[in-house]
């Protein structure tokens, strides 16, 4: 099974470790793991600005990088969300049509596709999960408060199986955290508010660390904890789903 | 185009400077949609096929819109109501006037009608020396403090008891400083009764018309809309014209889903059904475009007329409750106003759509399943199109485009920006950068994931 390792742009160049965290962990369930070294951005920041005319560029690149994988793979369930709902291609079209069947975001990968039972992983932590929206409510990784449906949760399924981790249950567990792309900018003040009020709700839970499976949710996070110079410590799951 | 309008971020912004009333309007909400939940959870039909079923019947009315329109239209004449249509608000504003000064009044009640917001009828009427008394009482609440609604459901949400009981204090002459519940709401029943009495024409809006039978279905909480039509020797029914459901049937659908959605109630405490006037008393119903043809036009934007206006999308939004109704400055705040709004006015309001970080909770509320999100979207591409995006924007995304749809200017691009991070911080973690202002940025790392795999990985 050949998979093509998707590392979004602010990963790639912020959190190296995420990535570095999710090749190996694929690796180490036995997946031959290639990184297209051209790629770049999945062409979100354009398209969710309002210029998804833009992004054309950003989508023939990707189509060139991973053509010749089997599964493509990516830690961010919004990039991973938005190639799935909007990659075209004008060279390939029908290739690019694939591929959006193709791109798995990582939990989903592992739960659904590898169907991962046991982990080898031990964090001995107290740990909270930040449930993205794009992943949750977009690739369904786990059920929705506001949906009449069964529970469940594939990023709270594999925190399952690592040992000794303790996961806290939150107040509102599927709420957005507020970083929304140029959201979190344009719109600072309640982008801000809604950062800190899903921070209090971790907090008052006591967590050491808080996870997700999208690492820019949690770089809006991370960005108030440290102004707040609070000690709780912000990991992708892929960091934790890895740790030995 | 210059930027004198009030823009979302700028009004929440404003309301996020007191925080602890941005926590009390965000627990409020709240409290509202975990109401809905457990509604939504007790219900014995399934809420997700009830959902399904209003979304498909509203489906049909809009594929439909102007046989059933003609339909009601026919049956309502033969009930002996006289129906009116308007193009826009200007003609549905000019009808209501007319018609009260055909009869010659100068005073009118009117229960809750969001389409008299979204027309202004009630500055209207001021300008053309009718008097307007809103009967239901958060509206009547803001009428006295001369604001409009922050809310579909529950126009004064944004206010205090204590803000209330002041107020009341003013205008109805209450005990200064009593706030209790109870106590304000007699007061306030005394003071309307008197209105209900004495006044001769009542406007109410119009929850669902039925076509088969040309009966419309009024539903409040407090009995005001009744109250008011019964006592009137006019109504007037003022509503949107996708208001429509085929069949008597349908409520079955609709009455369900819709309290639960916006209080959590089973049901409204009253669900009137007005079909032909008293003996020697009028029924006009009027009609309502006003961009409602054009929406229905634009086939990305089609279903936002599905909307029953139960409130829920607002009441679940992390943005809306954070930022208030009125920072939309629009009739209709909250997710759904966002999408109905750019279709009145673009210009106006193309900050809306951006006001979202399209969490999609809203979708997953909506008791017809508008794809609300997903729409917000659709609005900010069309936005971009019809010319509605500023220049420092079109420069700002032509350049990210550039940069990122090329490897080697990416690659450059970002480690450029990280040694600038780490060198020169004061050149990105200023004033000038609203991410810095209330957050860190990153730690810049000195080599990229792709800088490692290059390193660690290929040989």
């Amino acid at each position: 099974m050949k998979v093509g390792l998707f590392i979004p742009c602010y990963v790639d160049q912020f959190y190296p470790q995420v990535g570095i965290a999710t090749l190996e962990l694929l690796e180490k369930l036995g997946c031959e793991v290639g990184f297209p070294l051209q790629q770049t951005c999945c062409g979100q920041p354009m398209a969710n600005s309002g210029f998804s005319h833009l992004s054309s560029g950003c989508d023939e690149n990707f189509v060139q990088n991973f053509r010749d994988f089997d599964y493509i793979v990516g830690p961010s369930g919004s990039c991973v969300l938005h190639i799935k709902e909007h990659l075209h291609s004008q060279a390939a079209p029908a290739e690019a049509d694939q591929m959006r069947l193709r791109v798995y975001e990582l939990c989903e990968f592992l739960i659904d596709v590898l169907k991962v039972a046991t982990l080898s992983a031990r964090f001995p932590q107290r740990v909270g999960l930040h449930q993205s929206c794009h992943g949750q409510r977009g690739l369904f990784l786990s059920s929705m408060s506001e949906r009449m449906e069964p529970g469940f949760s594939k990023p709270g399924q594999l925190l399952g199986m690592v040992q000794d981790l303790d996961l806290v249950e939150l107040t509102r567990g599927d709420e957005c955290c507020g970083f929304g792309g140029t959201f979190s900018v344009m719109e600072e003040a309640v982008s801000v508010k809604m950062g800190k009020d899903r921070l209090a709700d971790h907090l008052k839970n006591q967590v050491e660390v808080i996870t997700g499976a999208d690492m820019s949710c949690l770089m809006h996070l991370e960005g108030i904890l440290r102004r707040q110079n609070s000690p709780v410590k912000i990991k992708h799951i892929a960091e934790i789903l890895n740790a030995n | 185009m210059t930027k004198t309008l009030a823009q979302h971020p700028d009004l929440a912004d404003r309301f996020n400077r007191d925080e602890n009333r941005v926590d009390w309007h965000d627990q409020t909400l709240w409290w509202v949609r975990q109401k809905r939940d457990r509604a939504a959870h007790t219900l014995e039909t399934d809420w997700e096929a009830l959902r399904q079923a209003a979304s498909d019947i509203k489906d049909n009315v809009l594929a439909n819109l102007a046989d059933y329109l003609e339909q009601f239209e026919r049956a309502a004449q033969a009930n002996g109501a006289i129906v009116h249509w308007a193009t826009d608000a200007a003609e549905h504003n000019r009808i209501v006037l007319g018609l009260l000064q055909s009869v010659g009044a100068t005073r009118m009640i009117k229960s809750k009608s969001m389409l008299t917001e979204e027309c202004d009828l009630n500055d209207f009427l001021a300008q053309n020396g009718i008097e307007v008394i809103d009967t239901d009482l958060g509206e009547r609440i803001i009428q006295l403090a001369e604001e409009g609604p922050s809310h579909i459901v529950m126009p004064c949400i944004h206010k205090k008891k204590e803000e209330i009981s002041d107020l009341f204090h003013e205008h109805l002459g209450t005990e200064a400083g009593n706030a209790d519940p109870q106590y304000l709401t007699e007061a306030a029943r005394g003071h309307l009764r008197d209105k209900f009495l004495t006044r001769k024409a009542a406007l109410t809006g119009v929850n669902f018309a039925i076509a088969e039978t040309g009966e419309f279905v009024v539903c409040t909480n407090e009995g005001n809309a009744d109250m008011g039509a019964h006592l009137a020797d006019i109504h007037i029914a003022c509503m949107g014209m996708e208001k429509i459901i085929p069949q008597r049937a349908h409520l079955g659908v609709f009455l369900r889903l819709l309290a639960r959605s916006a209080t959590g109630q089973p049901i409204t405490t009253y669900s009137s059904h007005f079909r032909r006037p008293a003996a020697g008393k009028a029924l006009h119903i009027v009609i309502v475009d006003n961009g409602r043809s054009r929406q229905l036009g634009r086939e990305e934007f089609r279903n936002s007329l599905k909307c029953i206006r139960c409130g829920a999308c607002m009441n679940t939004c992390p943005v809306y409750r954070r930022s208030g109704g009125h920072s939309y400055h629009n009739a209709v705040g909250g997710p759904i106003g966002a999408i109905l709004a750019p279709n009145l006015d673009m210009h106006q309001f193309a900050d809306l759509p951006y006001a979202s970080t399209l969490c999609g909770s809203c979708s997953n509320v909506c008791p017809v399943k508008i794809n609300i999100h997903e729409q917000l979207y659709l609005w900010r591409q069309e936005l971009t199109r019809s010319g509605h995006a500023t220049q420092g924007k079109k420069a700002a995304m032509g350049l990210a485009a550039w940069v990122l749809s090329n490897p080697r200017i990416y690659r450059l691009a970002g480690k450029m920006g990280r040694w600038a991070m780490r060198n020169l911080p004061f050149s990105i973690n200023n004033r000038f950068n609203p991410w810095y202002k209330q957050r860190e940025l990153p730690a810049p790392p000195k080599a990229s994931f792709r800088e490692w795999y290059l390193k660690n990985r290929v040989k």
